[in-house]
């Protein structure tokens, strides 16, 4: 499978400095009749940087990237590229590379042609349209494939292509709008890498969207998470998956277990509460939660042990179903008081908890896990 | 997806009254007409020699292929104009656009017809308007010559040539017209060099079904013509109906219809019936 790489000349020419658009989005909002697609957006993009929208459908994601390709008005707010206010910058003259889902590639033209139209448009010379679209070809690697028509390429090649025509003319910025959700699951895999790589050597700003967690958190250097058209979380890939700012963000980003835990103060290094009638410690902290909460980790945070230890927290429950995944096994289990827990443990740590029966003890670090208000979103 | 055998044998059933109604009232009489053209006056070529010999023939064949090249062009171009509208516009443009498709099918091609000699004729609406403004001084020749026909005929065909362009636009994915303006084509590129090619299958279609209406057309070339204008459904009655040399008249009807035909297989290559609707 070809990758796309670029030589060191080309890299240079292309990471000039200021070539990166940075972006900044001020209050932005779209109504669609009485339909709220986008709130009060604010969000500032580095110059550079690989940012992902990801939120679930209807979320207003989409709206957003539209916006910031000039395919949609918003309703209110500003847009600035650079300093320099793009609010009502028609599309053509906002020079932003677009993926669109399904490629939007032109069924009339060659792959060549495909790549050209950009720079044709931008009125540049039959021999740099060439040299520039050569080049391109053998970035994406679609070296032999020039005179052949859209439909008569795979799935990855049409990618391949639409990257190569929204990148050939070396845009400030490059909107990807749920790119690989046609692909397969081993070559979106593939074609997330060469994306990765292709941002590096690019260095140029790139917003992506898409609905797919995982992806947005292989590949981003920052997670936007939308919902109900609101911007709830923008941080690292690491902040919103350790740090969620709320309940759905928790969910969104990944399977999660809710304890319930009662009579939650300040303590030192923390916070400390009452979980099943356990106490438990919490190196969260608790300044804004105090009373009853919900206490959020991870199903890899969690363990599961024989007997209770006095080093950790820890809660009696019975495994309901273990299935073995290879690498791990992942055990589904219901605390006494009633609340569905589910653990990704080494297969020895399973197989020896269960080796006295059903019940065991569910334990986990104090410095893992993060107190959301009870009940609250 | 294939019907079981009791399906396809009910479809049959229901399309057989009008096959049978075809049989019973085109082919055979058709072949009634293939008779005559090669047995009178007496059996032979005589008639297909004829026509490939007598100037009369000849160049009413070449004024028709003329006029149907010309009405095609004229008929695409406008209809094409009209379904981006009707396609693309605002929802009041669209509703616009609509009724002026319509409203022609409503009004018969005989009215339709006179309404334009009313209109062209020397001293129809548009001379004594003309002439009253001081335009001209002399009224223009505007009726019972070719223009009076390609216009007539235009009008007549404009709405036929909609419907494929229309489906053909509508199954255009909005989003490679997007995808254009976002790396920076205008709106003007964008039509010229990715929605007028991509809906290329819809004006072959649309082209092919107004010359082969073109072709055959009577009414209207035979009353804005006003008999200068003489296309080859007229020829066909006038050697019918008029001078009783019915094998030339058959004749000129089995090659029209045989060119016709070709013309139809080519349609069918290109475009599927669904989209001419």
């Amino acid at each position: 499978m070809p990758t796309i790489s670029l030589g060191t000349e080309e890299r240079a020419r292309m990471q000039q400095p200021g070539r990166a658009a940075e972006i900044k989005a001020n209050g932005i909002g779209k109504s669609f009749g009485s339909f709220r697609a986008l709130d009060n957006l604010t969000l500032d993009i580095g110059r550079g940087e690989f940012l992902t929208l990801l939120g679930p459908s209807g979320s207003g994601k989409t709206t957003f990237l539209m916006i910031l390709a000039g395919f949609v008005q918003p309703s209110e707010g500003k847009l600035f590229s650079d300093g320099v206010d793009i609010t009502n910058r028609p599309a053509e003259q906002r020079a932003a590379g677009m993926v669109f889902q399904g490629y939007a590639l032109f069924p009339h033209m060659s792959v060549e042609q495909n790549i050209a139209f950009p720079l044709k448009v931008r009125k540049k010379s039959a021999a740099e349209i060439k040299t520039r679209v050569g080049e391109m070809v053998e970035r994406v690697g679609l070296k032999g494939h020039e005179k052949k028509l859209p439909a008569q390429l795979s799935g990855g090649q049409q990618q391949r292509v639409a990257l190569a025509r929204a990148l050939v003319f070396e845009p400030g910025v490059l909107l990807l709008d749920e790119p690989f959700s046609a692909l397969d699951k081993s070559l979106r895999g593939q074609m997330q890498a060469e994306m990765k790589r292709l941002h590096q050597e690019t260095g140029t700003t790139f917003v992506f969207v898409t609905h797919d967690q995982s992806e947005a958190l292989a590949l981003s250097s920052r997670v936007a998470i939308f919902n109900h058209g609101k911007l709830l979380q923008v941080g690292r890939p690491d902040e919103v998956y350790d740090r969620p700012a709320n309940r759905f963000v928790a969910e969104f980003l990944g399977e999660i277990n809710m304890l319930p835990v009662k009579g939650v103060r300040p303590a030192d290094n923390g916070a400390t509460g009452l979980c099943e009638d356990r106490a438990v410690n919490m190196r969260c902290k608790a300044e804004t939660i105090k009373g009853d909460a919900i206490l959020a980790i991870r199903p890899e945070d969690m363990s599961i042990a024989p007997e209770a230890s006095v080093n950790e927290n820890g809660i009696a429950a019975t495994a309901v179903a273990s299935t073995y995944l290879g690498a791990a096994t992942k055990l589904d289990l219901t605390t006494r008081q009633g609340a569905k827990v589910t653990v990704s443990v080494p297969n020895e740590v399973a197989a020896a908890a269960l080796s006295k029966g059903n019940s065991v003890w569910l334990t986990w670090p104090a410095e893992k896990g993060f107190l959301l208000p009870d009940g609250g979103q | 997806m294939r019907g079981t055998l009791s399906d396809r044998m009910g479809a049959a059933l229901l399309m057989a009254p009008l096959l049978l109604f075809l049989i019973l009232a085109y082919a055979w009489p058709f072949l009634g007409v293939v008779k005559w053209s090669f047995t009178l006056p007496t059996p032979g070529l005589e008639q297909y020699h004829a026509l490939l010999t007598d100037d009369l023939v000849q160049s009413v064949f070449i004024r028709t292929l003329r006029i149907a090249a010309i009405v095609t062009v004229v008929s695409v171009t406008a209809a094409y104009a009209i379904t981006v509208v009707w396609v693309r516009g605002s929802p009041t443009q669209r509703v616009l656009a609509e009724f002026c498709i319509l409203v022609p099918f409503w009004i018969s091609v005989l009215t339709r017809a006179f309404g334009w000699v009313a209109l062209l004729s020397n001293r129809g609406l548009i001379n004594t308007w003309l002439q009253s403004i001081g335009f001209i001084s002399e009224p223009l020749t505007l009726v019972r010559n070719e223009f009076g026909v390609i216009v007539g005929m235009s009008h007549f065909l404009i709405p036929f040539a909609v419907f494929p362009l229309a489906s053909a636009m509508r199954s255009l994915d909005e989003r490679v017209l997007l995808a254009a303006r976002g790396l920076g084509s205008s709106r003007m590129r964008t039509f010229w060099t990715v929605f007028v090619p991509m809906t290329r299958s819809g004006i072959i279609g649309s082209a092919l079904i107004t010359f082969v209406f073109s072709l055959g057309f009577f009414v209207t070339p035979a009353i804005l013509g006003g008999g200068r204008s003489v296309m080859i459904a007229e020829l066909i009655y006038l050697r019918i109906f008029q001078s009783p040399d019915w094998g030339l008249g058959a004749a000129i009807s089995v090659v029209l219809v045989v060119f016709v035909g070709a013309l139809m297989a080519l349609l069918f290559r290109y475009v599927k019936p669904k989209q001419l609707v």
